[in-house]
């Protein structure tokens, strides 16, 4: 049992970061996956050449695998460029969790990926 | 014969099946039941001996799958006591047996400004097709809303039933709550004031004996998979005027009793509802489900079930945080117990217990309106049924209290 929610994942759950939302933020996007009903929202503040992420949080209500790779993905992409987040497999984040997922659980970790993505395409065709 | 949960048991294959190294716990038979070998067998057999398209060879094979095919509609007829087998049509499910009374009855006699009545505890299946038929034609519709306690206040029935009242439905067991309506005397106000009722039957017909005549209602489905049967075959029980007065909801082949270049005459109830080649085998599969049930019957059913579930409630009231919602009496409770545990999001929960081979569900059940008067967003769920035994109960909460301590909750 212990496995599934190793250390790290709990921490992430436990304490978020990059939590809360931006005042100002280039991008705000959220959305709830069906299924459970978990959701994310995710704030995103673009550099002045809209190229890199300046700064991201993410809000968000669900299981401990949706909130915490939210976090991690979080962590890791604040201050890259826009185009790692576009290019980003999900075996990235899949990775970044660690643990092993069934299909449904892969859904919730892969939630903030699809938020992320989505609000900067959404952006971009603004 | 005493009630042989041990002897039903063996009857069951995939019950021996092992999950993550543990034997299999599997208490989510409100969303799918398991199979018992005479299902499985009948099918099998059908496939292997007489198996050919219904209604159109006149060989050998065709007429014995026909007769078969004929002879499941008598038996589910039977099951519920329908008048006669015409008054079973065949659908996918429970579901598509709601959209075709929504399409085919309620677009052919609601207008706008007609009112349906339904609940705040219905399953989408029962929900969204009305929900649709409100854009579509402005038809209003009006929730039975649920009590603290998780049954239904049908108290504001008197206030809304009214001659502009067409049609009301709802779901005998809710499968979330629990919570067993009594339809009679809901079904004798609204036929006074002219409105016909659905029973969404898919949490009652597998679990306890119904009776379509006692109750007088006029329309009800359930479906097969929930009650032993196999998936892709359900029912819809109509009284023969209301069917023959309905116009078809799929049109094709084996609904038609004339097609000609300038039309077509429609084939007579049921068949006029069956486009195309029908399942069959499930409808077997389905007929020898009812068999098996039958032969449990559904009174020791019942009484199985409620002792499982005052059990459960029991073993599961006691685990610090749980939250059971529905009612809790087992009395008025079908074999459902929702909840949620503080601090742990379902379906993290649901994960954790799969790790020990037990099966719950979580999330909101395709009840989300309930869901949202309930004020979470999902819950987890444990259901049973013929075969769930005490031990598995046992099971679960030991399993709960494991998940606490990996999560430190």
């Amino acid at each position: 049992m212990e496995d599934l929610y190793r250390e790290h994942i709990l921490d992430h759950y436990e304490n978020p970061r990059h939590q809360g939302e931006i005042a100002g933020a280039d991008i705000v996007h959220e959305e709830t996956n069906p299924l459970c009903g978990d959701h994310i929202r995710m704030d995103v503040k673009l550099s002045a050449d809209g190229t890199r992420i300046e700064d991201a949080s993410f809000t968000g209500d669900g299981c401990i695998i949706s909130q915490a790779a939210a976090s991690m993905l979080l962590e890791e992409v604040v201050g890259k460029p826009v185009s790692e987040v576009e290019n980003m497999e999900p075996q990235h984040v899949l990775d970044l969790v660690g643990a092993q997922l069934t299909a449904n659980r892969v859904k919730c970790a892969l939630l903030g990926l699809k938020v992320l993505k989505t609000g900067l395409k959404m952006h971009k065709l603004k | 014969m005493a009630y042989d949960t041990a002897r039903i048991r063996a009857d069951f294959p995939i019950l021996n099946e092992r999950v993550n190294g543990k034997p299999v716990v599997f208490l989510d038979s409100a969303a799918s039941s398991q199979k018992p070998e005479q299902v499985l067998r009948a099918m099998d057999e059908a496939y292997r001996h007489v198996y050919a398209n219904v209604h159109r060879g006149v060989y050998a094979f065709s007429e014995a799958a026909t007769a078969q095919y004929d002879e499941a509609r008598a038996k589910i007829a039977r099951f519920i006591n329908a008048p006669a087998p015409e008054n079973i049509v065949f659908t996918r499910n429970a579901t598509e047996a709601l959209n075709l009374i929504a399409y085919s009855y309620g677009r052919t006699f609601l207008k706008e400004g007609d009112e349906v009545i339904l609940t705040e505890l219905e399953h989408h299946a029962n929900f969204v097709p009305w929900l649709q038929l409100a854009k579509e034609r402005g038809v209003v519709l009006r929730f039975i809303p649920i009590t603290p306690d998780g049954m239904l206040d049908w108290s504001k029935l008197d206030e809304w039933l009214s001659p502009r009242t067409r049609l009301v439905t709802f779901a005998q067991v809710s499968n979330v709550l629990g919570a067993i309506t009594d339809p009679r005397p809901i079904i004798e106000k609204a036929h006074a004031v002219g409105a016909k009722v659905i029973i969404d039957g898919s949490q009652s017909v597998p679990h306890m004996a119904v009776d379509v005549q006692t109750l007088d209602c006029d329309f009800m489905a359930f479906s097969g998979h929930k009650m032993l049967g196999p998936t892709g075959i359900g029912v819809l029980y109509g009284k023969l005027d209301l069917l023959e007065a309905m116009p078809p909801f799929l049109f094709g082949g084996d609904m038609i009793s004339y097609v000609g270049f300038d039309g077509a005459r429609w084939a007579d109830v049921p068949l006029k509802f069956e486009a195309g080649t029908p399942a069959f085998v499930e409808a077997i599969g389905l007929g020898a489900a009812v068999d098996y049930l039958n032969a449990l019957g559904m009174a020791e059913v019942r009484a199985h079930e409620k002792e499982i579930t005052a059990y459960a409630l029991e073993r599961m009231s006691e685990v610090p945080g749980l939250s059971l919602v529905g009612p809790a009496d087992a009395e008025v409770r079908g074999g459902v117990a929702a909840f949620t545990l503080k601090g742990i999001h379902p379906h993290d929960l649901a994960s954790l217990l799969d790790l020990e081979g037990v099966a719950i569900r979580a999330g909101h059940h395709c009840a989300q309106p309930l869901h949202q008067k309930l004020g979470v967003n999902a819950t987890a769920r444990a259901s049973f049924y013929v075969y769930t035994e005490p031990r598995e109960i046992d099971a679960l909460v030991e399993a709960i209290y494991k998940a606490k301590v990996a999560l430190r909750k």
